[in-house]
């Protein structure tokens, strides 16, 4: 079989297209390639809307936990606390318990019955957990870049007449952004590297659809060879991570535009990990 | 465990939970929470180690030594730690199990035969005829040196950062003073990285605590894995049958975690004040200015 006709097969395998049975013996290096290559699909779809939905609850819950009223501050610090002081790899079992025990004929609502059974699955259950995951240490990220916006940038513009909302979106949230974004960097990529926790934890890898890591270890198992399944996957991750600084490294740019010189190489560093 | 535990299904109430909670079984769900504390204990200090060598490596002048350091703490840049505790296990099990299989077997078949990993009984780790704690206290041990491993990446990070960041001045006076390498490290570098090396190693910290739950990939009989068994819906064949409560075991290792990293937190907050006191540094001069110290 030749490679080209190996990726038709497995290219789209880990969304449910293409042949249905995962290779069984003789494991040629293309099909470790295409499989673990595909499972990279839900990588980074689950980076991808975690972050994209994580980054504006993490906005607004570092404004909470900013407010001076007890009422929005508590819950957001309660928040913060709940999920970084516990372990991903344990909100994913608690999480996957708690949907499973909802009602599977879905939940009746003025009315109208909601169906539940959606949320066991991974792509949407693990999906709210990373969101809300990520939104928790970014919050704390954006915390304290908006703790340490500087006090002249906010004199000023309130002798521009700038109140509330234009205040906030013309200067608090530019700034916030640009102090906190080397950090949230860090986040991203953390957060990039825990989506292959999803098919570990709790959530069941249906009709065997799993990501990259899922089938670096199907493959590890059926060869017991850890030389060969591991090592790509690491070669993946190692080519996305760089792809994301990269584009992180473009926005962070774009936010520091103005000021010459301010825009730093990011430096990676590792601090913070699920 | 009590007196009144003999015969379960005539209890209710109270006495039932009691009893439920105090059986063999559970007993060794609480130890399990003693293994975790264990793994910490020890991967702390080794981590730690690796770490120091990591950095020091890094810092090394001769050139390959330096490239190991170089890679050893780019190592999990890039790559989900998950990865590292997946594969450093079964790889050290194999290199060790594939040397002894070339000092002990007189076979001369390969290790690898199609998608099997033969070695002959004698090189077995463990040999299949010791006994079930050999194979715990192995397992163990490889996880912990996977932990050790990609944690000593980490605070080879943190600390080589630390070593970067001690003055260059300082360093200089040293060798002013006629002190060799060797001296300069051990008296002058090393005592003063660890105020800055402090924030970070407690991050450290926190995260070990926060990856001891993947023991269980590692197939320990951890909390996870007990929480899992324990609550699983047991049937009228059970001496305590219940529903599914694996939702309420899952609260409870959440709590433990939960006040695992409260703890710590409070406990290092008071670490670094210490240490930072007195110290040429932002956070040692905003207390000289309080008037704490």
């Amino acid at each position: 079989m030749s490679c080209a006709q190996t990726i038709m097969d497995y290219g789209l395998r880990s969304l449910g297209f293409g042949e249905r049975l995962l290779p069984r013996s003789d494991f040629t290096l293309c099909q470790q390639f295409t499989l673990i290559g595909s499972g990279l699909i839900w990588n980074l779809y689950f980076a991808f809307f975690a972050l994209l939905f994580g980054f504006f609850l993490a906005t607004g819950l570092a404004l909470a936990k900013t407010s001076t009223n007890p009422w929005l501050r508590k819950p957001a610090e309660g928040f913060i606390f709940l999920f970084r002081g516990s372990p991903l790899f344990i909100q994913f079992f608690l999480a996957y318990e708690a949907l499973v025990m909802l009602p599977r004929a879905g939940v009746e609502i003025f009315g109208f019955t909601v169906a539940t059974s959606w949320l066991t699955k991974a792509w949407a259950g693990a999906l709210i957990v990373l969101t809300l995951n990520t939104a928790a240490y970014s919050a704390q990220i954006f915390h304290g870049a908006l703790m340490s916006v500087p006090k002249g940038d906010i004199e000023a513009a309130e002798a521009y007449g700038m109140t509330g909302w234009t205040k906030f979106r013309r200067v608090l949230w530019p700034t916030m952004l640009r102090l906190a974004w080397p950090s949230y960097t860090n986040e991203a990529i953390f957060l990039f590297h825990a989506t292959t926790l999803v098919f570990f934890s709790g959530f069941p890898a249906f009709q065997q659809r799993g990501d990259s890591l899922y089938y670096a270890s199907y493959f590890a198992g059926q060869t017991f060879n850890p030389f060969i399944a591991y090592p790509i996957v690491a070669l993946y991750f190692i080519v996305s991570t760089l792809a994301l600084i990269g584009l992180f490294g473009i926005v962070n740019r774009r936010l520091n535009r103005h000021l010459p010189g301010a825009a730093r190489r990011i430096r990676y560093r590792p601090q913070v990990i699920r | 465990m009590f007196s009144f535990c003999s015969d379960p299904s005539v209890l209710d109430g109270l006495a039932w939970l009691s009893c439920y909670l105090t059986t063999g079984t559970h007993m060794l769900f609480y130890a399990s929470f003693g293994v975790v504390l264990l793994l910490l204990a020890i991967t702390a200090p080794i981590a730690l180690l690796f770490g120091y060598g990591g950095a020091m490596a890094s810092r090394s002048r001769i050139a390959p030594v330096r490239w190991f350091g170089k890679v050893y703490t780019s190592m999990v840049r890039g790559v989900p730690d998950i990865v590292f505790f997946l594969f450093v296990p079964i790889a050290l099990d194999q290199g060790l199990e594939w040397l002894r299989h070339q000092a002990l077997c007189d076979s001369d078949a390969p290790v690898r035969q199609g998608n099997d990993f033969v070695v002959c009984a004698a090189a077995k780790l463990p040999l299949s005829t010791s006994p079930e704690w050999v194979h715990d206290i192995y397992a163990m041990t490889l996880a912990v040196i996977a932990f050790s491993v990609v944690f000593g990446a980490f605070a080879a990070n943190v600390l080589y950062g630390a070593m970067q960041a001690v003055p260059r001045a300082q360093l200089e006076t040293a060798e002013a003073y006629g002190m060799t390498q060797r001296q300069v490290t051990r008296r002058i570098l090393v005592p003063q990285m660890w105020t800055y090396a402090l924030p970070g190693l407690s991050n450290l910290w926190m995260i070990l605590i926060k990856a001891t739950p993947l023991l269980f990939l590692l197939g320990i009989e951890d909390i996870v894995y007990w929480a899992r068994e324990l609550g699983g819906a047991k049937t009228s064949s059970f001496a305590y049958p219940h529903p599914d409560w694996r939702l309420y075991y899952f609260l409870a290792v959440l709590v433990f975690y939960l006040l695992m990293t409260w703890v710590s937190e409070r406990v290092l907050d008071r670490v670094i004040r210490r240490l930072s006191a007195g110290q040429a540094t932002m956070a040692g001069e905003a207390q000289r200015k309080a008037g704490v110290v």
